[in-house]
């Protein structure tokens, strides 16, 4: 009796399972939360599982919407970001997204659905060759052949996407594949011999690091997304402050530093602070951190920190080394790289002229516009959306004016607020991203600050954030226009606007009220603060339609081929 | 100036189309590239040629491979002591006449013919690619009709001379 019960549990432990439960049993284990997914033909196997799933599942209105939100996810949680897209078009309509993801490293793990095994390779229905158009995109990609494989390769997908330097991983699971039944298979280990990311640095390098610092003059710490990454702003704070180091960032690694820290130098690049970049370009000790000395950060490269030693911690070997020339590499995850800095407890530099020079500089050359005009300034809108939050909302911006003005003027005080598409600066990037950070941090003040032009590549995901309710709050800085394109053909072209003014613009409040959600057009100062006061801490979403001053540019500015001390419109 | 890479690989979907994609997407210049298998199941190994400008590229090349999660070695064994090979099938006009003229070529070369047809002859060449490209010289005023190499596949010899090899890997 007793024999033969202990027969019926084993059978019932070996009991049957297809590949789409398997596969969802996986992304139970690494405890996914959230799958941003668009169902399709040859996904259906995996959506009749999910109809019984307990992960959330949402419904972007677009596979790009739904790649995107899974970066915004992804950026504020820490996490990877899951996605599901049918095959062909589905699988296509995720390319750009991957690509941003690549840039800006940030982990994905995205499931493509493939036609059976049988046809791949007939062009059959909704066909394409998903593993060959996003090898160049992906930090790396699979195919399932066999059933018994889908956990294993789940696992390594989201290791691969958040260990070492993060990234997209994509899984192409071909449709029998997911509707075969098979015998739970006994599972597999990672199997990934080719792979150990360098996380400890090398003892020696830090020793000389922390020699190179107690000897400089000028130094200069420029931080990036890495400190994010490995979650070590807290760190980055504790060294800067231990060695009194100035810290500037890039783009994407604001929030790392404090804003209002009094050793904040602020961002550098083509439209950072004079401050800033003047300290990258006279600087004698440049300490590069978790960033990639990208080409909008440095400008010209001839005249990038010319006289001085640059020291770069980075966990990916490759980017040590590949635009600048560097003395003193590091191989590390931040993280393990400031700690080991911080136990160094070397000897601070003696740079008293040159926090003196910098700070006169700060009084100087701060950020302006006309204060006083009678238009819209966006500047003003940042600053209003700033204060109003008390510098703690999460800010996702588009790609444009409004990215460079929300960069300069909302300062963060904390890691992990700031929501951008970098590298690839993607267009239609900043509403679905929005939805992904709302997501990871439902009870966050969250800001979609968008343009015209881009807002209009998204705005049918404004169906999602009234579906989930989610009290996103949409800025549009509307000035009419594809504005940094019309900046650059104001400077560059001879102000000769080639399609860059937008003619013929819908009204936003009334398509926000399409979607059911609450619109506001906002033309001036005193309406700015009175609708911002109304709304910001309300529980629905809003969306704001600033009617921004359109001729404003965003200053100061390093022109293309132009090196990083040859600013215009520094000052007033 | 030209340059040997040798990878190993596991031997997976893709793998070569990941590595070649990365040449292309980083504007590297390949000018051969052989692939098979190694004594070990499951792993392939590739020696690429490829012509750089300088030193920081192939550091960049070498990086950008290593950091393939397929990728298992990557090493420049460009200043290394090492044995080249490639193989060339050359396809050459030999009408009765020439055929002996021909022959006198191929013997100091240690090429081989391995078809005879009525007026052509396959000649097998293995060597150096200098030692190929020589040869193909040679021949070329028979008239080629058809040509076909393999590509430069490489090792480091068992020992060498002095301890020259230079890594580049950083840390």
């Amino acid at each position: 009796m007793l024999q033969e019960a202990a027969f019926t549990e084993a059978k019932a432990k070996a009991k049957s399972i297809s590949g789409a439960e398997l596969m969802l049993e996986a992304l139970e284990k690494e405890n996914v939360e959230v799958i941003f997914g668009y169902p399709g033909g040859a996904v259906l196997p995996i959506y009749d599982k999910i109809y019984d799933s307990k992960i959330l599942h949402v419904l972007p209105r677009h596979e790009q919407g739904g790649i995107h939100a899974a970066e915004g996810y992804a950026r504020i949680s820490g996490k990877p970001g899951v996605v599901i897209a049918t095959s062909g078009p589905g699988a296509t309509n995720v390319v750009t997204g991957l690509t941003d993801a690549m840039m800006d490293s940030l982990p994905l793990v995205v499931f493509t659905g493939q036609v059976a095994t049988g046809v791949i390779g007939t062009d059959a229905f909704q066909e394409a060759d998903i593993l060959g158009i996003t090898t160049p995109i992906t930090k790396y990609n699979y195919q399932v052949r066999n059933i018994e494989d889908i956990p294993r390769i789940v696992k390594e997908a989201f290791y691969i996407a958040s260990s070492g330097r993060p990234g997209p991983v994509v899984i192409d699971i071909p449709k029998d594949i997911a509707a075969t039944i098979t015998d739970t298979p006994a599972e597999q280990e990672m199997d990934l011999p080719g792979y150990q990311p360098t996380v400890e640095p090398n003892y020696l390098q830090i020793r000389k690091l922390t020699e190179a610092i107690s000897r400089a003059k000028k130094p200069v710490l420029l931080a990036g997304a890495g400190i994010l990454h490995a979650k070590a702003s807290g760190l980055l704070k504790e060294y800067a402050e231990q060695q009194q180091l100035p810290v500037v960032h890039t783009l994407l690694g604001l929030g790392g530093f404090p804003a209002e820290h009094p050793l904040f130098l602020g961002l550098a690049g083509m439209h950072g602070c004079y401050t800033a970049n003047m300290a990258l370009y006279e600087c004698d000790l440049l300490v590069n951190i978790g960033a990639r000395f990208d080409d909008r950060l440095t400008g010209n490269l001839q005249h990038f920190a010319p006289n001085a030693m640059i020291a770069h911690v980075d966990i990916d070997p490759a980017e040590i080394g590949k635009n600048i020339p560097t003395q003193i590499p590091v191989v590390a995850d931040a993280g393990e790289a400031l700690s080991q800095l911080v136990k160094q407890n070397g000897k601070q530099p003696e740079h008293s002229e040159w926090m003196e020079r910098l700070d006169g500089w700060k009084k100087e050359y701060p950020y302006f516009y006309d204060e006083e005009a009678p238009s819209l300034k966006p500047q003003k809108v940042m600053e209003l959306l700033y204060k109003k939050t008390n510098g703690e909302a999460i800010v996702v911006t588009d790609v444009g004016q409004h990215q460079m003005w929300a960069a300069q003027y909302y300062k963060f005080s904390n890691a992990d607020r700031w929501v951008t598409s970098g590298g690839l600066g993607t267009m239609g990037f900043g509403l679905p991203a929005s939805i992904g950070a709302q997501l990871a941090d439902p009870s966050a003040c969250v800001i979609a600050v968008v343009g015209d032009g881009g807002f209009q590549m998204s705005t049918q995901e404004l169906a999602v954030i009234k579906e989930l309710n989610l009290p996103i709050k949409i800025a549009v800085f509307n000035n009419m226009a594809l504005g940094m394109v019309r900046q650059w053909q104001e400077i560059f072209y001879d102000s000769r606007y080639s399609h860059s003014k937008i003619p013929v613009q819908p009204s936003f409040v009334k398509l926000a009220d399409a979607y059911d959600i609450k619109g506001y057009v906002i033309n001036n100062n005193e309406e700015a603060e009175k609708i911002l006061d109304e709304v910001l801490n309300n529980n629905e979403p809003v969306l704001l339609d600033f009617r921004i001053e359109p001729n404003e540019n965003v200053y100061p500015m390093i022109a293309p081929g132009k090196g990083i001390h040859e600013m215009v419109g520094v000052k007033k | 100036m030209k340059r040997i890479i040798t990878l190993s690989v596991r031997n997976r979907p893709g793998v070569l189309n990941r590595i070649t994609n990365l040449f292309s997407k980083r504007n590297y210049n390949i000018e051969s590239i052989s692939v098979g298998p190694t004594e070990l199941e499951g792993v392939s190994r590739i020696t690429c040629v490829v012509l750089v400008d300088n030193d920081r590229i192939i550091e960049q090349i070498t990086k950008q491979l290593n950091k393939q999660i397929d990728v298992l070695k990557v090493a420049d064994i460009s200043e290394q002591s090492v044995v080249a090979r490639e193989l060339a099938l050359i396809k050459v006009m030999a009408p009765p006449q020439a055929r002996n003229e021909i022959n006198s070529l191929i013997e100091p070369f240690r090429a081989s013919v391995i078809d005879i047809g009525k007026d052509s002859m396959i000649i097998q060449i293995t060597g150096e690619t200098e030692k190929v490209e020589a040869f193909i010289e040679l021949v070329k005023p028979y008239g080629i009709k058809e040509l076909a190499r393999t590509g430069t596949t490489a090792f480091p010899r068992g020992t060498q001379r002095t301890n020259s090899s230079k890594t580049y890997s950083i840390v």
